[in-house]
Protein backbone atom coordinates (compact mmCIF):
# COMPACT_ATOMS: atom_id res chain seq x y z
CA UNK A 1 0.00 0.00 0.00
CA UNK A 2 2.82 2.41 0.85
CA UNK A 3 4.65 1.56 -2.38
CA UNK A 4 2.01 3.12 -4.61
CA UNK A 5 0.69 6.66 -4.74
CA UNK A 6 -1.17 7.54 -1.54
CA UNK A 7 -4.93 7.16 -1.47
CA UNK A 8 -7.14 10.20 -1.12
CA UNK A 9 -10.24 10.42 1.02
CA UNK A 10 -13.44 11.85 -0.43
CA UNK A 11 -12.60 15.07 1.44
CA UNK A 12 -9.15 15.56 -0.15
CA UNK A 13 -10.24 18.54 -2.26
CA UNK A 14 -11.82 20.17 0.81
CA UNK A 15 -8.53 19.89 2.73
CA UNK A 16 -6.58 21.42 -0.14
CA UNK A 17 -9.15 24.20 -0.47
CA UNK A 18 -8.77 24.94 3.27
CA UNK A 19 -5.00 25.25 2.86
CA UNK A 20 -4.12 22.08 4.78
CA UNK A 21 -0.60 20.71 4.79
CA UNK A 22 -1.03 17.20 3.41
CA UNK A 23 1.25 14.39 4.55
CA UNK A 24 1.35 10.68 3.78
CA UNK A 25 -0.16 8.70 6.66
CA UNK A 26 -0.99 4.98 6.59
CA UNK A 27 -1.14 5.01 2.81
CA UNK A 28 -3.32 8.14 2.60
CA UNK A 29 -2.64 11.78 1.89
CA UNK A 30 -4.01 13.34 5.08
CA UNK A 31 -4.16 16.87 6.53
CA UNK A 32 -1.61 17.18 9.36
CA UNK A 33 -2.65 20.78 10.03
CA UNK A 34 -4.58 23.69 8.56
CA UNK A 35 -3.10 27.21 8.32
CA UNK A 36 -3.85 28.17 11.95
CA UNK A 37 -1.53 25.42 13.18
CA UNK A 38 -1.64 22.55 15.65
CA UNK A 39 -1.76 24.62 18.88
CA UNK A 40 -4.74 26.69 17.75
CA UNK A 41 -6.53 23.58 16.42
CA UNK A 42 -5.91 21.71 19.67
CA UNK A 43 -7.21 24.56 21.80
CA UNK A 44 -10.21 25.10 19.52
CA UNK A 45 -11.25 21.49 19.96
CA UNK A 46 -10.99 21.73 23.76
CA UNK A 47 -13.11 24.88 23.82
CA UNK A 48 -15.46 24.63 20.83
CA UNK A 49 -15.85 21.87 18.26
CA UNK A 50 -13.24 20.40 15.91
CA UNK A 51 -14.05 18.51 12.71
CA UNK A 52 -11.68 15.70 11.72
CA UNK A 53 -11.53 13.65 8.52
CA UNK A 54 -10.83 10.10 9.67
CA UNK A 55 -11.98 8.41 6.47
CA UNK A 56 -8.67 6.58 6.25
CA UNK A 57 -9.83 4.31 9.05
CA UNK A 58 -11.33 0.95 8.12
CA UNK A 59 -15.09 0.51 8.35
CA UNK A 60 -16.61 -2.95 7.98
CA UNK A 61 -19.66 -4.93 9.04
CA UNK A 62 -19.79 -8.46 10.34
CA UNK A 63 -23.06 -10.27 9.86
CA UNK A 64 -24.54 -13.72 10.14
CA UNK A 65 -27.69 -15.68 10.89
CA UNK A 66 -28.45 -13.77 14.10
CA UNK A 67 -26.94 -11.67 16.85
CA UNK A 68 -25.91 -14.58 19.02
CA UNK A 69 -24.01 -16.28 16.21
CA UNK A 70 -22.25 -13.05 15.20
CA UNK A 71 -21.45 -12.05 18.79
CA UNK A 72 -20.06 -15.48 19.61
CA UNK A 73 -17.89 -15.37 16.49
CA UNK A 74 -16.59 -11.93 17.48
CA UNK A 75 -15.94 -13.04 21.06
CA UNK A 76 -13.43 -15.55 19.66
CA UNK A 77 -11.49 -12.58 18.28
CA UNK A 78 -11.69 -9.96 21.03
CA UNK A 79 -11.68 -9.99 24.85
CA UNK A 80 -14.67 -7.62 25.18
CA UNK A 81 -18.15 -8.83 26.10
CA UNK A 82 -20.04 -8.70 22.80
CA UNK A 83 -22.97 -10.95 23.75
CA UNK A 84 -24.19 -8.41 26.29
CA UNK A 85 -24.17 -5.50 23.80
CA UNK A 86 -27.59 -3.92 23.56
CA UNK A 87 -28.75 -2.83 20.10
CA UNK A 88 -26.91 0.40 19.20
CA UNK A 89 -24.35 -0.04 21.97
CA UNK A 90 -20.64 0.32 21.23
CA UNK A 91 -17.53 -1.12 22.86
CA UNK A 92 -13.79 -0.58 22.53
CA UNK A 93 -11.70 -3.72 22.24
CA UNK A 94 -8.55 -5.28 20.77
CA UNK A 95 -7.67 -8.03 18.33
CA UNK A 96 -5.14 -10.28 20.05
CA UNK A 97 -2.64 -12.74 18.62
CA UNK A 98 -2.44 -16.35 19.83
CA UNK A 99 0.40 -15.13 22.09
CA UNK A 100 -1.81 -12.42 23.58
CA UNK A 101 -0.11 -9.45 21.92
CA UNK A 102 -2.23 -6.71 20.38
CA UNK A 103 -2.81 -6.88 16.61
CA UNK A 104 -4.99 -3.78 16.58
CA UNK A 105 -7.52 -1.90 18.66
CA UNK A 106 -11.01 -1.30 17.36
CA UNK A 107 -14.55 -0.09 18.00
CA UNK A 108 -17.42 -2.56 17.79
CA UNK A 109 -21.05 -1.46 17.53
CA UNK A 110 -24.15 -3.62 17.51
CA UNK A 111 -26.26 -2.06 14.81
CA UNK A 112 -29.75 -3.37 15.43
CA UNK A 113 -31.89 -6.25 16.58
CA UNK A 114 -30.68 -8.49 13.75
CA UNK A 115 -27.25 -8.24 15.30
CA UNK A 116 -24.98 -6.95 12.56
CA UNK A 117 -21.76 -5.57 14.05
CA UNK A 118 -20.22 -2.39 12.68
CA UNK A 119 -16.47 -2.36 13.25
CA UNK A 120 -13.94 0.46 12.86
CA UNK A 121 -10.23 -0.41 12.74
CA UNK A 122 -7.02 1.56 12.32
CA UNK A 123 -6.04 2.74 8.84
CA UNK A 124 -2.59 1.19 8.89
CA UNK A 125 -3.96 -2.18 10.02
CA UNK A 126 -7.14 -2.59 8.02
CA UNK A 127 -5.87 -5.01 5.36
CA UNK A 128 -4.29 -7.13 8.06
CA UNK A 129 -7.37 -6.97 10.28
CA UNK A 130 -9.88 -7.88 7.56
CA UNK A 131 -7.79 -10.89 6.60
CA UNK A 132 -7.35 -11.93 10.25
CA UNK A 133 -11.01 -11.54 11.12
CA UNK A 134 -12.22 -13.37 8.00
CA UNK A 135 -9.81 -16.21 8.62
CA UNK A 136 -11.27 -16.74 12.11
CA UNK A 137 -14.98 -16.35 11.39
CA UNK A 138 -17.05 -19.55 11.40
CA UNK A 139 -19.08 -20.63 8.38
CA UNK A 140 -22.16 -18.44 8.01
CA UNK A 141 -20.66 -15.34 9.59
CA UNK A 142 -18.92 -12.97 7.21
CA UNK A 143 -17.14 -9.64 7.00
CA UNK A 144 -18.01 -7.03 4.40
CA UNK A 145 -15.75 -4.04 3.94
CA UNK A 146 -17.94 -0.95 4.00
CA UNK A 147 -16.42 0.60 0.92
CA UNK A 148 -17.75 3.90 -0.27
CA UNK A 149 -18.03 5.31 3.23
CA UNK A 150 -16.32 8.33 4.73
CA UNK A 151 -15.83 8.91 8.44
CA UNK A 152 -15.52 12.22 10.22
CA UNK A 153 -15.33 13.11 13.88
CA UNK A 154 -16.90 16.17 15.50
CA UNK A 155 -15.26 16.62 18.89
CA UNK A 156 -15.40 19.17 21.68
CA UNK A 157 -17.76 20.72 24.22
CA UNK A 158 -19.87 22.39 21.50
CA UNK A 159 -20.18 19.28 19.30
CA UNK A 160 -23.58 18.40 20.78
CA UNK A 161 -25.00 21.88 20.18
CA UNK A 162 -23.76 21.85 16.60
CA UNK A 163 -25.33 18.50 15.73
CA UNK A 164 -28.51 19.20 17.68
CA UNK A 165 -29.30 22.10 15.35
CA UNK A 166 -29.74 19.52 12.60
CA UNK A 167 -30.82 16.48 14.59
CA UNK A 168 -32.12 17.43 18.08
CA UNK A 169 -32.53 13.80 19.13
CA UNK A 170 -28.74 13.37 19.12
CA UNK A 171 -28.53 15.33 22.38
CA UNK A 172 -29.91 12.26 24.11
CA UNK A 173 -27.44 9.86 22.48
CA UNK A 174 -25.31 8.33 25.23
CA UNK A 175 -21.52 7.88 25.22
CA UNK A 176 -20.53 4.71 23.34
CA UNK A 177 -23.93 4.46 21.64
CA UNK A 178 -25.02 4.68 18.03
CA UNK A 179 -27.95 6.17 16.14
CA UNK A 180 -29.10 6.61 12.56
CA UNK A 181 -29.79 10.25 11.81
CA UNK A 182 -30.53 12.59 8.98
CA UNK A 183 -28.65 15.85 8.77
CA UNK A 184 -29.90 18.26 6.11
CA UNK A 185 -31.23 15.32 4.15
CA UNK A 186 -27.97 13.37 4.42
CA UNK A 187 -28.16 9.89 5.94
CA UNK A 188 -25.54 9.68 8.70
CA UNK A 189 -24.60 6.87 11.06
CA UNK A 190 -23.65 8.57 14.29
CA UNK A 191 -21.82 7.24 17.32
CA UNK A 192 -21.04 9.19 20.45
CA UNK A 193 -17.34 8.50 20.78
CA UNK A 194 -14.01 9.87 19.72
CA UNK A 195 -10.31 10.14 20.29
CA UNK A 196 -9.77 13.49 22.00
CA UNK A 197 -10.94 13.02 25.60
CA UNK A 198 -13.81 15.40 24.80
CA UNK A 199 -17.48 14.71 24.26
CA UNK A 200 -18.06 14.17 20.59
CA UNK A 201 -19.42 12.15 17.71
CA UNK A 202 -18.16 10.05 14.83
CA UNK A 203 -20.17 10.38 11.64
CA UNK A 204 -20.17 7.74 8.94
CA UNK A 205 -21.54 8.96 5.63
CA UNK A 206 -21.43 7.95 1.97
CA UNK A 207 -18.44 9.27 0.01
CA UNK A 208 -20.92 10.94 -2.35
CA UNK A 209 -22.31 13.12 0.45
CA UNK A 210 -19.18 13.49 2.59
CA UNK A 211 -18.14 16.89 1.23
CA UNK A 212 -21.69 18.20 1.64
CA UNK A 213 -21.80 17.17 5.32
CA UNK A 214 -18.25 18.44 5.94
CA UNK A 215 -19.07 21.85 4.44
CA UNK A 216 -22.36 22.08 6.30
CA UNK A 217 -20.73 21.36 9.66
CA UNK A 218 -17.87 23.78 8.95
CA UNK A 219 -20.38 26.53 8.20
CA UNK A 220 -21.20 26.58 11.93
CA UNK A 221 -19.08 29.27 13.61
CA UNK A 222 -18.30 26.86 16.47
CA UNK A 223 -16.61 24.39 14.12
CA UNK A 224 -13.11 24.42 12.61
CA UNK A 225 -11.23 21.72 10.70
CA UNK A 226 -8.58 19.89 12.73
CA UNK A 227 -5.66 17.89 11.35
CA UNK A 228 -3.81 14.78 12.46
CA UNK A 229 -1.26 16.84 14.41
CA UNK A 230 -3.80 18.09 16.91
CA UNK A 231 -5.57 14.73 16.86
CA UNK A 232 -2.35 13.27 18.24
CA UNK A 233 -1.80 15.93 20.94
CA UNK A 234 -5.46 15.69 21.99
CA UNK A 235 -5.41 11.89 22.33
CA UNK A 236 -2.07 12.01 24.17
CA UNK A 237 -3.48 14.42 26.76
CA UNK A 238 -6.53 12.14 26.92
CA UNK A 239 -4.27 9.18 27.77
CA UNK A 240 -5.55 7.22 24.76
CA UNK A 241 -3.48 4.50 23.07
CA UNK A 242 -2.17 4.85 19.52
CA UNK A 243 -1.54 1.59 17.69
CA UNK A 244 2.14 1.22 16.84
CA UNK A 245 3.07 3.22 19.93
CA UNK A 246 1.25 2.17 23.11
CA UNK A 247 -0.01 -1.02 21.47
CA UNK A 248 1.76 -3.55 19.29
CA UNK A 249 2.13 -7.31 18.82
CA UNK A 250 4.30 -7.63 21.94
CA UNK A 251 1.97 -5.70 24.27
CA UNK A 252 -1.05 -7.25 26.01
CA UNK A 253 -4.14 -5.25 26.97
CA UNK A 254 -3.31 -5.95 30.63
CA UNK A 255 0.10 -4.30 30.27
CA UNK A 256 -1.59 -1.45 28.39
CA UNK A 257 -3.87 -0.86 31.39
CA UNK A 258 -6.95 -1.59 29.26
CA UNK A 259 -8.51 -4.02 31.73
CA UNK A 260 -11.60 -1.79 31.85
CA UNK A 261 -12.28 -2.91 28.27
CA UNK A 262 -12.34 -6.60 29.25
CA UNK A 263 -15.63 -7.24 31.01
CA UNK A 264 -15.83 -9.61 33.99
CA UNK A 265 -17.36 -12.61 32.25
CA UNK A 266 -14.64 -12.59 29.61
CA UNK A 267 -11.87 -12.35 32.19
CA UNK A 268 -13.05 -15.50 33.97
CA UNK A 269 -14.36 -17.46 30.98
CA UNK A 270 -11.65 -16.59 28.48
CA UNK A 271 -12.43 -18.26 25.16
CA UNK A 272 -10.81 -15.60 22.98
CA UNK A 273 -7.59 -15.78 21.00
CA UNK A 274 -4.79 -14.71 23.35
CA UNK A 275 -6.78 -15.53 26.50
CA UNK A 276 -4.04 -17.70 28.00
CA UNK A 277 -1.68 -14.74 28.39
CA UNK A 278 -4.38 -12.34 29.53
CA UNK A 279 -5.66 -14.73 32.19
CA UNK A 280 -2.14 -15.55 33.37
CA UNK A 281 -1.36 -11.83 33.68
CA UNK A 282 -4.60 -11.27 35.56
CA UNK A 283 -3.59 -13.96 38.04
CA UNK A 284 0.15 -13.29 38.34
CA UNK A 285 0.47 -9.62 37.38
CA UNK A 286 2.52 -8.05 34.59
CA UNK A 287 6.19 -7.09 34.50
CA UNK A 288 5.61 -3.76 32.73
CA UNK A 289 2.75 -1.30 32.60
CA UNK A 290 1.63 1.69 30.56
CA UNK A 291 1.96 4.94 32.51
CA UNK A 292 1.73 8.68 32.11
CA UNK A 293 4.98 10.61 32.41
CA UNK A 294 5.39 14.29 33.17
CA UNK A 295 8.84 15.78 32.47
CA UNK A 296 9.71 18.41 35.08
CA UNK A 297 11.45 20.73 32.62
CA UNK A 298 10.28 22.18 29.32
CA UNK A 299 11.95 19.67 26.98
CA UNK A 300 9.59 17.17 25.33
CA UNK A 301 10.74 13.54 25.44
CA UNK A 302 9.78 11.75 22.24
CA UNK A 303 8.84 8.19 21.30
CA UNK A 304 11.81 5.89 21.98
CA UNK A 305 13.28 7.91 24.84
CA UNK A 306 14.85 5.67 27.49
CA UNK A 307 13.33 5.88 30.99
CA UNK A 308 15.70 5.14 33.90
CA UNK A 309 15.35 5.15 37.67
CA UNK A 310 17.10 7.98 39.48
CA UNK A 311 20.21 5.77 39.73
CA UNK A 312 20.39 5.47 35.93
CA UNK A 313 19.16 1.89 35.43
CA UNK A 314 16.79 1.55 32.47
CA UNK A 315 13.26 0.75 33.62
CA UNK A 316 11.32 1.49 30.44
CA UNK A 317 10.78 3.41 27.22
CA UNK A 318 8.55 6.24 26.09
CA UNK A 319 6.03 5.26 23.40
CA UNK A 320 4.44 8.70 22.72
CA UNK A 321 5.80 12.02 23.83
CA UNK A 322 5.39 15.62 22.94
CA UNK A 323 3.89 18.88 24.05
CA UNK A 324 0.46 19.04 25.62
CA UNK A 325 -1.08 22.39 24.70
CA UNK A 326 -3.83 22.20 27.35
CA UNK A 327 -1.39 20.91 29.98
CA UNK A 328 0.97 23.70 28.90
CA UNK A 329 4.08 21.57 28.90
CA UNK A 330 5.67 18.35 27.81
CA UNK A 331 3.83 15.06 28.44
CA UNK A 332 4.44 11.43 27.53
CA UNK A 333 3.20 7.88 27.82
CA UNK A 334 5.38 4.82 28.01
CA UNK A 335 6.02 1.46 29.60
CA UNK A 336 7.93 0.97 32.85
CA UNK A 337 8.59 -1.98 35.14
CA UNK A 338 5.47 -2.57 37.24
CA UNK A 339 7.18 -1.73 40.55
CA UNK A 340 7.99 1.73 39.11
CA UNK A 341 4.54 2.36 37.64
CA UNK A 342 3.09 4.07 40.71
CA UNK A 343 2.11 7.74 40.27
CA UNK A 344 4.50 10.05 42.10
CA UNK A 345 7.65 8.00 41.46
CA UNK A 346 10.60 10.05 40.19
CA UNK A 347 12.34 8.84 37.04
CA UNK A 348 14.83 10.16 34.51
CA UNK A 349 14.29 10.52 30.77
CA UNK A 350 17.45 10.35 28.69
CA UNK A 351 16.99 13.17 26.18
CA UNK A 352 19.94 13.72 23.82
CA UNK A 353 22.21 11.89 26.25
CA UNK A 354 21.20 13.93 29.29
CA UNK A 355 19.04 12.51 32.12
CA UNK A 356 16.04 14.81 32.65
CA UNK A 357 13.92 14.54 35.80
CA UNK A 358 10.31 13.42 35.34
CA UNK A 359 7.49 11.89 37.33
CA UNK A 360 5.14 8.97 36.79
CA UNK A 361 1.61 10.43 36.78
CA UNK A 362 -1.95 9.19 36.59
CA UNK A 363 -3.63 9.14 33.16
CA UNK A 364 -5.31 11.01 31.57
CA UNK A 365 -3.41 14.30 31.75
CA UNK A 366 -6.66 16.22 31.50
CA UNK A 367 -9.95 14.84 32.80
CA UNK A 368 -12.08 13.16 30.14
CA UNK A 369 -15.34 14.94 29.41
CA UNK A 370 -17.29 12.07 27.93
CA UNK A 371 -21.06 12.34 28.14
CA UNK A 372 -21.96 9.33 30.25
CA UNK B 1 24.27 43.86 6.88
CA UNK B 2 24.47 40.87 4.54
CA UNK B 3 22.53 37.79 5.51
CA UNK B 4 23.80 34.38 4.43
CA UNK B 5 21.85 31.15 4.40
CA UNK B 6 22.68 27.46 4.80
CA UNK B 7 21.10 24.44 3.11
CA UNK B 8 19.97 23.36 6.57
CA UNK B 9 17.83 26.51 6.80
CA UNK B 10 19.91 28.61 9.16
CA UNK B 11 20.67 32.27 8.58
CA UNK B 12 23.80 34.08 9.67
CA UNK B 13 24.93 37.71 9.83
CA UNK B 14 28.45 38.81 10.79
CA UNK B 15 29.63 41.87 12.67
CA UNK B 16 33.21 42.34 13.94
CA UNK B 17 33.96 38.63 13.57
CA UNK B 18 30.86 37.56 15.55
CA UNK B 19 28.22 35.56 13.67
CA UNK B 20 24.58 35.82 14.76
CA UNK B 21 22.72 32.61 13.87
CA UNK B 22 19.05 31.70 13.68
CA UNK B 23 16.65 29.54 11.67
CA UNK B 24 14.96 30.87 8.56
CA UNK B 25 11.36 31.91 8.22
CA UNK B 26 10.88 29.00 5.82
CA UNK B 27 12.19 26.64 8.53
CA UNK B 28 9.77 27.93 11.18
CA UNK B 29 6.88 27.63 8.72
CA UNK B 30 7.80 24.01 8.09
CA UNK B 31 8.15 23.28 11.82
CA UNK B 32 4.87 24.82 12.86
CA UNK B 33 4.26 25.93 16.45
CA UNK B 34 7.61 25.95 18.27
CA UNK B 35 7.24 24.82 21.90
CA UNK B 36 10.84 24.32 23.04
CA UNK B 37 14.31 25.58 22.20
CA UNK B 38 17.54 24.11 23.58
CA UNK B 39 20.54 26.41 23.24
CA UNK B 40 24.24 25.55 23.48
CA UNK B 41 26.35 26.42 26.52
CA UNK B 42 28.39 29.61 26.36
CA UNK B 43 31.95 28.72 25.47
CA UNK B 44 31.03 25.60 23.52
CA UNK B 45 32.89 25.16 20.26
CA UNK B 46 30.53 24.39 17.39
CA UNK B 47 31.61 22.89 14.08
CA UNK B 48 30.25 23.94 10.72
CA UNK B 49 27.29 21.65 9.90
CA UNK B 50 27.46 20.10 13.39
CA UNK B 51 24.69 20.11 16.03
CA UNK B 52 24.38 23.45 17.78
CA UNK B 53 20.83 23.72 19.15
CA UNK B 54 17.48 21.94 19.14
CA UNK B 55 14.10 23.35 18.18
CA UNK B 56 10.92 21.40 18.90
CA UNK B 57 7.44 21.85 17.53
CA UNK B 58 4.33 20.12 18.85
CA UNK B 59 5.07 17.27 16.46
CA UNK B 60 8.82 16.76 16.38
CA UNK B 61 12.33 17.72 17.43
CA UNK B 62 14.75 19.18 14.88
CA UNK B 63 18.46 19.86 15.12
CA UNK B 64 19.78 23.32 14.42
CA UNK B 65 23.18 23.04 12.73
CA UNK B 66 25.94 25.61 12.97
CA UNK B 67 26.38 27.19 9.52
CA UNK B 68 29.90 28.26 10.59
CA UNK B 69 32.51 27.02 13.09
CA UNK B 70 33.44 28.91 16.23
CA UNK B 71 32.93 29.47 19.92
CA UNK B 72 29.50 30.31 21.31
CA UNK B 73 29.77 33.70 23.01
CA UNK B 74 26.10 34.51 23.60
CA UNK B 75 22.69 32.77 23.36
CA UNK B 76 19.19 34.20 23.16
CA UNK B 77 17.85 33.28 26.61
CA UNK B 78 14.48 34.85 25.74
CA UNK B 79 13.74 31.89 23.49
CA UNK B 80 13.70 29.53 26.45
CA UNK B 81 10.80 31.37 28.06
CA UNK B 82 9.05 32.28 24.81
CA UNK B 83 9.84 29.67 22.16
CA UNK B 84 6.90 30.90 20.03
CA UNK B 85 9.04 33.95 19.25
CA UNK B 86 10.66 31.71 16.63
CA UNK B 87 7.33 31.62 14.79
CA UNK B 88 6.77 35.35 15.15
CA UNK B 89 10.19 36.68 14.15
CA UNK B 90 12.53 33.89 13.00
CA UNK B 91 14.91 36.13 11.09
CA UNK B 92 14.88 38.98 13.61
CA UNK B 93 14.44 38.93 17.40
CA UNK B 94 14.40 35.14 17.53
CA UNK B 95 18.12 34.63 16.83
CA UNK B 96 19.57 31.56 18.56
CA UNK B 97 23.26 32.19 19.24
CA UNK B 98 26.29 34.34 18.58
CA UNK B 99 29.48 32.58 17.57
CA UNK B 100 33.03 33.95 17.37
CA UNK B 101 34.08 32.93 13.88
CA UNK B 102 36.94 30.44 13.73
CA UNK B 103 37.21 30.45 9.97
CA UNK B 104 35.59 33.44 8.23
CA UNK B 105 36.14 31.87 4.79
CA UNK B 106 33.36 29.38 5.63
CA UNK B 107 30.93 32.20 4.93
CA UNK B 108 31.84 32.01 1.25
CA UNK B 109 30.19 28.61 0.97
CA UNK B 110 26.81 29.90 2.16
CA UNK B 111 23.97 31.20 -0.03
CA UNK B 112 22.81 34.77 -0.44
CA UNK B 113 19.09 35.62 -0.19
CA UNK B 114 18.38 35.09 -3.89
CA UNK B 115 20.15 31.73 -3.94
CA UNK B 116 18.39 30.57 -0.74
CA UNK B 117 14.96 31.58 -2.04
CA UNK B 118 15.66 29.66 -5.23
CA UNK B 119 16.87 26.68 -3.13
CA UNK B 120 13.67 26.68 -1.06
CA UNK B 121 11.31 27.16 -3.97
CA UNK B 122 13.20 24.91 -6.36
Amino acid sequence: MTDSAPHRTALYDEHVRLGARMVPFAGYDMPVQYPTGILAEHNWTRENAGLFDVSHMGQCVISGPGFEAVAKAMEKLVPADILSLAPHQQRYSQLLSEEGGTLDDLMITRLAEDGTLYVVVNAGRKDHDYEWIERHLPRGVSLQVAGGLSLMALQGPKAEDVLAKHAPQLRALKFMHYADAEIAGIRVQVSRSGYTGEDGFELSVSNAEAAKLWTLLLSDPAVKPIGLGARDSLRLEGGLCLYGHELDETISPVEADLLWSIQKRRRSEGGFIGAARVQKELADGVSRKRVGIKPEGRAPARDGTVITDTAGRQIGTITSGGFGPTVGGPIAMGYVETQSSVPGISVHLVVRGTPMPAQIVKLPFIPNRFKR
Amino acid sequence: MTVKYSKDHEWVTVENGIATIGITNHAQEQLGDVVFVELPAIGRKVEKDGDAAVVESVKAASEVYAPVSGEVVEVNKELEGDPAMVNRDAEGDAWFMKVKLANPSELDGLMDKAAYDAFVNG
